[in-house]
């Protein structure tokens, strides 16, 4: 069986065009492949790319070339060449993401932001919420935050309403972007424990974790990001 | 996921005399999802959607529109009736000024109610018991459905504009700034409530808009167009994101932090 996720020879610039067509290399020939039930971290210094790296296996950032292999019930799709449509039911079934700030919609409840993608994905919506309730519940969060929208919410409680929505659902693959960068040691140990689970539970889970204890509790290998800098181009 | 297209729009082009009003442009609306043109004045925007909603003869170019029978159908080669019946059921079109898309000298309720009668309703209480129904659900209190929309802000007539358009059960809607001219925070609860109602209904939408905070608030796929031409296309998140062509970049780095 093939593992859930490929990456092969990604490569990623910046053309600034307001700034007379500067290039900015990011990352070249980019090579990970992840396992199920494994916890891959990136490693290395800030601004290495690391966080461009997962925005790229989401779809959210373009590539400029390589391959992204996306395994899901034995049909590969390249992320890299999909369709918006097709990047968009791989986001809802495929690929889970738990970025490292919220983007919060005005009026939207902490509650439902967490609840959403089980219900996109056609779950019984009083049901998605009670586990969404228990997920928020697990994370510490102040039941009198649940009905509220998370926009005022401090950091560290905008993560963990980000990081519920992002484990809520069970999808193979899931991209964790510091998600445990403004969290509490209690907090942070719960994050672990639920990492744990998913792994028992065969997702392909790839991360960028500062936190020293956190990374050396999850990690099955670490990748230092380091090895796909750009060569400097002649100008 | 739908794999037909509701909409197929090929090569249009909207010329007024030695103007361009939009060239090329191709577009597939799927089912349920919700598309966002951007740009500034004078881009084209407005225009193709007028074409892309009949309102328009395109110069050059092919719509067609899948019909509820699932017949594709040429949207300029069918008939005025059957045009008119289509803008009427199974489309909506929410203008940027209510006044544009609401009759200002008749109540709320029969502004909903007309629509249903179009349709075929003619059950008194029925088309009442649904306009109240759609009252709630735009968030204008039941209590004014016999007053005039003259007599509404212009967020609540905008919202009301939205339920007389909603209420036939139409799967695509065009709207056209449909948060422009409104105060911020009457923006954001009209944003919300429009961004519920679709994913609820299932609606596909074009939405024209200038600002991309709202793009980015209800579209999954976004056009940026300049000067009649589609410039860059994708992924909303993407193209806010990781706009590569230099007019979007541009767009993307004048908007102003809070």
């Amino acid at each position: 069986m093939s593992d859930p996720l490929v990456v092969s020879g990604v490569a990623k610039s910046f053309t600034m065009h307001l700034r007379g067509g500067l290039r900015l290399p990011v990352v070249d020939n980019v090579s990970v492949r992840v396992a199920r039930g494994e916890c891959v971290v990136l490693g290395g210094p800030s601004g290495a790319g690391k966080s461009s790296i997962l925005k790229m296996l989401y779809g959210n950032y373009a590539v400029d070339g390589g391959e992204i292999l996306v395994t899901h019930d034995g049909e590969t799709v390249d992320l890299a060449r999909a369709s918006p449509r097709q990047v968009l039911q791989l986001r809802r079934n495929v690929i889970g993401y738990v970025s490292q700030f919220l983007r919060t919609v005005p009026r939207v409840s902490a509650l439902d932001v967490v609840a959403e993608p089980l219900i996109a994905r056609g779950h019984d919506a009083e049901a998605s919420r009670q586990q969404a309730s228990a997920l928020l519940d697990r994370l510490n969060l102040p039941h009198a935050l649940w009905s509220l929208p998370p926009a005022t919410f401090s950091g560290g409680e905008q993560q963990r309403v980000n990081i519920a929505r992002g484990f809520i659902t069970e999808h193979p693959v899931l991209l964790l972007d510091e998600p445990t960068a403004s969290l509490d040691a209690q907090n942070r140990r719960v994050v672990i424990a639920m990492i744990d689970e998913k792994k028992r539970a065969g997702t392909a889970l790839l991360g960028i974790f500062h936190d020293e204890e956190v990374r050396e509790a999850v990690a099955d290998r670490i990748i230092d990001v380091t090895a796909f800098r750009p060569a400097r181009e002649a100008a | 996921m739908s794999d037909q297209p509701l909409m197929t729009a090929r090569g249009v082009t909207k010329i007024y005399g030695e103007r361009i009003g939009c060239e090329a442009v191709d577009l597939d609306i799927y089912p349920g999802e919700i598309v966002a043109i951007v740009g500034e004045s004078g881009s084209g925007k407005t225009t193709l959607l007028n074409c892309l909603s009949a309102r328009l003869a395109p110069s050059a170019g092919s719509i067609y529109y899948r019909m509820r029978d699932g017949r594709l159908q040429d949207l300029y080669a069918m008939g005025e009736a059957e045009r008119r019946f289509l803008m009427r059921t199974d489309w909506g079109f929410v203008h940027q000024n209510p006044a544009d898309g609401l009759r200002m000298g008749v109540s709320a309720g029969a502004n909903v109610g007309e629509r249903l009668m179009a349709v075929g309703e003619r059950h008194y209480g029925r088309i009442r018991d649904t306009a109240l129904d759609w009252l709630e659900r735009v968030e204008i209190s039941t209590d004014r459905i016999d007053d005039r929309p003259n007599a509404f802000s212009g967020g609540m007539r905008q919202r009301l504009q939205i339920a007389r358009n909603l209420v036939t059960g139409p799967r695509l809607v065009f709207m056209d700034e449909p948060t422009g001219g409104l105060d911020v925070s009457v923006q954001a609860r009209l944003l919300d409530l429009l961004r519920g109602l679709v994913g609820e209904l299932g609606l596909a939408a074009i939405v024209v808009t200038h600002d991309l905070a709202v793009a980015r608030l209800l579209s999954q796929r976004i056009m940026v167009m300049k000067d009649g031409r589609v410039i860059e296309h994708g992924l909303t998140d993407r193209v806010l994101d990781d706009p590569r062509e230099p007019y979007t970049q541009l767009l993307v780095s004048s908007i102003l932090q809070v």
